[in-house]
């Protein structure tokens, strides 16, 4: 079965792959690139778990063709941590418990991303409304909010 | 040594800290894997064909096209899943509604599946398949299918619990009744009494990950089958059950879980997913879509039910009665039951009778969702209380107070309690600052209580000590949302160690003796009992292997703080051995050190809350906000405070929820309407303000440490916390939830009708 070539930059690295054409991004990053941080939680735009940043745009993988990735650069939870240093918002998730579960978590840690690169000092209401595209079942995200806000502080220090 | 469970103050060194979890760094970097995120070499997609149907008679299966497309490895339907249950009701049940065999009993019931290379080939040979329904009448609202003239939905069904068997059959399966005294005459005592009807629609557990297997059978008769689960033993014997295997040949592991809530204790896809791979002789991964997660699995109970509580003029209820009808799906299954086992448990009463009736519906099978059944019956029986205090002329929560169970008090449902913190979680909810916040115009308070039994159940433990002094605990309860962080928490405080020098898994079925699942809030509280033994089991030989090294008698060492300590003056100048140059002496002192626990954890402690909340509501829309809310609940001891607070944020957050948004809602055809989440809306987070939470500390007298479940309690009060809110903001009772905003509006005008 032909595929259509695409390269792509991922997390920085040049990466090449063949797709089918009606077959999501995330589909080929789990599935093809074994970059299985995003998840699949509904397919249809809905939870957020899937999220990465296409050309410093927060998108769902499920909504977007791993043929539209041609010549864009992608960012997904896989690349936020340089190393073993993690990223602010990594640490802080985890020192405030920001996660049960851990599904949703890699969808919220890159949108809280795209949030604080767009509003690094954000208020209550706008990470409320920064991240109503995630769901998550298990926190009441109290303290998702609170690992956010805990963030953008350390990150405005920095 | 026999482990003594009962509970002993001390105080704690680990326990109550709150340090980072161990399987948190893998969760922020993407590096954990879930259900979907495991593959074997050679690999297949499986996919499932599902009724379109709320009821039919499949006549005819035709698989032959299907099988004929290339790439397709495996296609089965029921015939391929033959019944072994050997009589039992309850497995048949299970293995109908893994594969239809007759009849299709909801829309979305299974009914067929393939296994093909890849997902495209999969689906198309869906579409291949082909089924001859004869679509028969269907009842899907729990009212409905009560009446006479309702259609059966399984004619093999005579109500149980009836003094004479029934001469007809019906969608009742069983009426189950409990309480004391004589309510009749309690009645009769009261000043006031309140009586209502009220109801509940159907949600769901809403996990953000839908169920995954990846089953592998081979051709030697041993199948592994890695699982999303809650309780992968239990899943091991079902599934062997079902494929008629022995439980020891299957190995079960358990992925990281994406969230459960009860909606992942029970096997849907798993067998299914065997059969394919047993069929195909290949690998077979199975995902569920989540329209198939809406539609085939989870969902709740829906409920009607009828509440009459009577009072005396100082504020005694002297009489207290319920009806309560939950729907279980198409199968038998015990929800009214549990909800009339709950709905008075937080109250000292003289004359209680709760009566519950089970009703097959045509919808998916009724799953277990936090504190199963308890959050319905506690919005009827807290809406009516808040009534009854107002007509009383007390303060709902002074009323709560004066009729709140105490130690010694009879339950409704039979035992009589302990220690239990139903009266201090009052007391706090009185002295909180909640209570003394100003509200705004529009905006109503609201509170109400809940009570969960929880559970303890078969447990076992592995707790090993490598020859470098770090300790490995191998446990079976799944961890849904922290257990490893709070079990490391426990050996550690048993050792004496630190907490860093410890690592917590989750064993798989063939690693370790069986577990119950983790449900009935047992994870911790079972799973630190047994951690407690196996760690002090370990303690015994690591004195052994000291008294040993020091060549003195066991008796003589004692252990401190992570230490053997040689006691008595004659030992004066022995020092202490740490458990590392204990363990590091293991090859000659009798080999590896461990300790292993296996224990049915009796004891769990019940468990109460109370919260708060505060909700406006928009007259003119019916529209409503969460202001402030307030959760205050007993935990017996906070292993992992954090973790405990998470807990109770999160059953508030999926109370909020049922109460204002979530609801199944079925067209006429019978079909689900909203089997996504854009129309079936969970809360999100621009939804709810930050949730308050008081964590009080209650022992548990049968723990070591006091613990208590504390998973599910916190879903229970919520709809009634609610809709006492959204009644005091609206002027108007609230008797159907979940309280939409055409809901609230349309009671909104009724009252101002008149």
């Amino acid at each position: 079965m032909a595929g259509i070539a695409v390269s792509t930059v991922i997390n920085g690295d040049a990466v090449e792959y063949l797709c089918q054409p009606d077959e999501p991004l995330l589909d080929v990053l789990r599935d093809r690139l074994g970059l299985t941080g995003a998840k699949e939680g509904c397919g249809t735009g809905d939870c957020g778990a899937c999220s990465i940043i296409l050309d410093d745009r927060l998108v769902c993988s499920c909504l977007v063709l791993g043929a539209e990735a041609e010549g864009r650069r992608i960012e997904t939870v896989e690349g936020m941590a340089q190393g073993e240093t993690l990223h602010p918002l990594q640490q802080k998730f985890l020192e405030h418990a920001a996660l049960q579960c851990g599904i949703c978590t890699p969808g919220f840690l890159i949108a809280a991303k795209d949030l604080l690169a767009k509003n690094p000092d954000p208020t209550e209401e706008e990470i409320r409304f920064g991240l109503a595209g995630n769901l998550c079942r298990c926190t009441g995200y109290d303290k998702i909010v609170r690992a956010v806000q805990d963030a953008a502080h350390v990150m405005k220090g920095a | 040594m026999n482990f003594d469970p009962r509970y002993s103050g001390r105080n704690f060194t680990s326990v109550g800290t709150r340090p980072i979890r161990p399987d948190g760094v893998d969760k922020v970097t993407g590096r954990a894997r879930y259900g979907a995120d495991f593959n074997m070499a050679g690999q297949l997609v499986g996919r499932v064909l599902r009724s379109p149907h709320a009821h039919a008679l499949i006549k005819k299966i035709d698989t032959s096209k299907a099988e004929k497309l290339a790439g397709v490895k495996a296609v089965i339907t029921a015939k391929d899943l033959p019944d072994l249950t050997n009589g039992d009701a309850a497995m048949y049940d299970i293995l109908d509604n893994c594969m239809a065999r007759t009849k299709a009993l909801y829309d979305g019931h299974a009914v067929a599946a393939v296994a093909a290379v890849d997902a495209r080939t999969a689906r198309q040979a869906l579409k291949l398949i082909e089924i001859d329904y004869e679509v028969l009448p269907h009842v899907t609202d729990v009212d409905e299918a009560m009446q006479h003239h309702a259609p059966l939905i399984n004619d093999a069904i005579f109500t149980e619990g009836l003094e004479e068997k029934p001469v007809k059959p019906s969608n009742v399966t069983k009426r189950s009744q409990f309480g004391h005294g004589d309510v009749h005459q309690g009645f009769g005592h009261a000043d006031f009494v309140v009586e209502r009807s009220f109801k509940t629609e159907q949600t769901h557990q809403g996990y953000i990950e839908p169920h995954a297997c990846v089953a592998s059978v081979s051709s030697d008769g041993t199948a592994d089958l890695w699982v999303c689960t809650q309780g992968h033993f239990v899943y091991r014997q079902h599934c062997a059950q079902l494929l008629g295997m022995e439980a020891s040949k299957l190995r079960v592991t358990s992925s990281e879980i994406g969230g459960g809530f009860g909606g992942k204790t029970h096997v849907w896809a798993e067998p299914v997913a065997l059969a394919l791979s047993r069929k195909a002789g290949r690998p077979v991964k199975l995902v569920m879509t989540r329209d198939e997660v809406f539609r085939a699995s989870g969902p709740t109970s829906a409920t009607s039910i009828d509440i009459k509580i009577g009072a005396s003029k100082d504020g005694i209820i002297t009489a207290a009665e319920a009806t309560l009808r939950y729907s279980a799906g198409p199968y038998a299954g015990s929800w009214a039951e549990i909800g009339a086992m709950t709905a008075f448990a937080c109250y000292r009463l003289e004359n209680v009778k709760t009566v519950g009736f089970e009703v097959l519906v045509n919808r998916p099978k009724t799953a277990a969702y936090r504190a199963p059944s308890a959050p319905m019956a506690a919005f009827a029986v807290e809406s009516a209380i808040d009534e009854l205090a107002k007509e009383v002329g007390i303060d709902p929560v002074e009323f709560r107070i004066k009729n709140a169970a105490q130690e010694g008090t009879k339950s409704s449902y039979g035992p009589v309690y302990g220690p239990i913190g139903i009266g201090p979680t009052l007391e706090a909810v009185k002295n909180h600052p909640h209570m003394k916040a100003p509200l705004k115009k529009n905006q109503g308070r609201g509170m109400a209580c809940g009570f969960w039994f929880n559970f303890g159940g078969q447990t076992c433990v592995d707790l090993n000590i490598g020859m470098d002094g770090s300790v490995s605990l191998a446990v079976g309860t799944v961890d849904v949302g922290g257990s490893r962080a709070s079990l490391s928490l426990v050996a550690a405080e048993e050792l004496g160690i630190d907490y860093s020098q410890l690592k917590a898994i989750v064993a798989d079925t063939s690693s370790l003796g069986y577990n119950d699942m983790t449900d009935g809030s047992r994870g911790t509280f079972s799973s630190s009992m047994a951690t407690i033994s196996a760690a002090r089991n370990a303690i015994k030989t690591l004195r052994e292997r000291a008294a040993q090294m020091w060549d003195i008698g066991v008796d003589d060492v004692v252990w401190e703080q992570g230490h053997a300590v040689a006691k008595g003056q004659k030992h004066g100048n022995l020092g202490k051995l740490s458990l590392k140059e204990i363990a590091a002496e293991s090859g000659k002192t009798g080999g590896p050190i461990a300790g292993h626990s296996e224990l049915v954890a009796d004891g769990a402690g019940v468990s109460f809350a109370t919260h708060i909340c505060d909700i406006e509501v928009d007259p003119e829309t019916g529209a409503t906000r969460v202001i402030r809310y307030t959760v205050v609940q007993d935990a017996g001891k906070a292993v992992h405070p954090t973790y405990v607070e998470g807990q109770y944020q999160g059953g508030a957050a999926q109370g909020i929820g049922w109460a204002l948004n979530e609801e199944y809602i079925y067209g006429k055809d019978g079909r689900l309407q909203n089997p996504g989440f854009l129309d079936y809306r969970i809360p999100v987070c621009s939804d709810l303000p930050m949730i308050d939470t008081q964590i009080l500390e209650i022992p548990n007298p049968n723990h070591p440490y006091g613990v208590r479940g504390v998973g599910e309690t916190s879903i229970v009060p919520p709809l009634a916390a609610i809709a006492n809110a959204v009644s005091n903001a609206a002027g108007v009772r609230m008797t159907h939830i979940p309280m939409s905003a055409p809901r609230i509006l349309a009671a909104i005008e009724a009252e101002r009708q008149g």
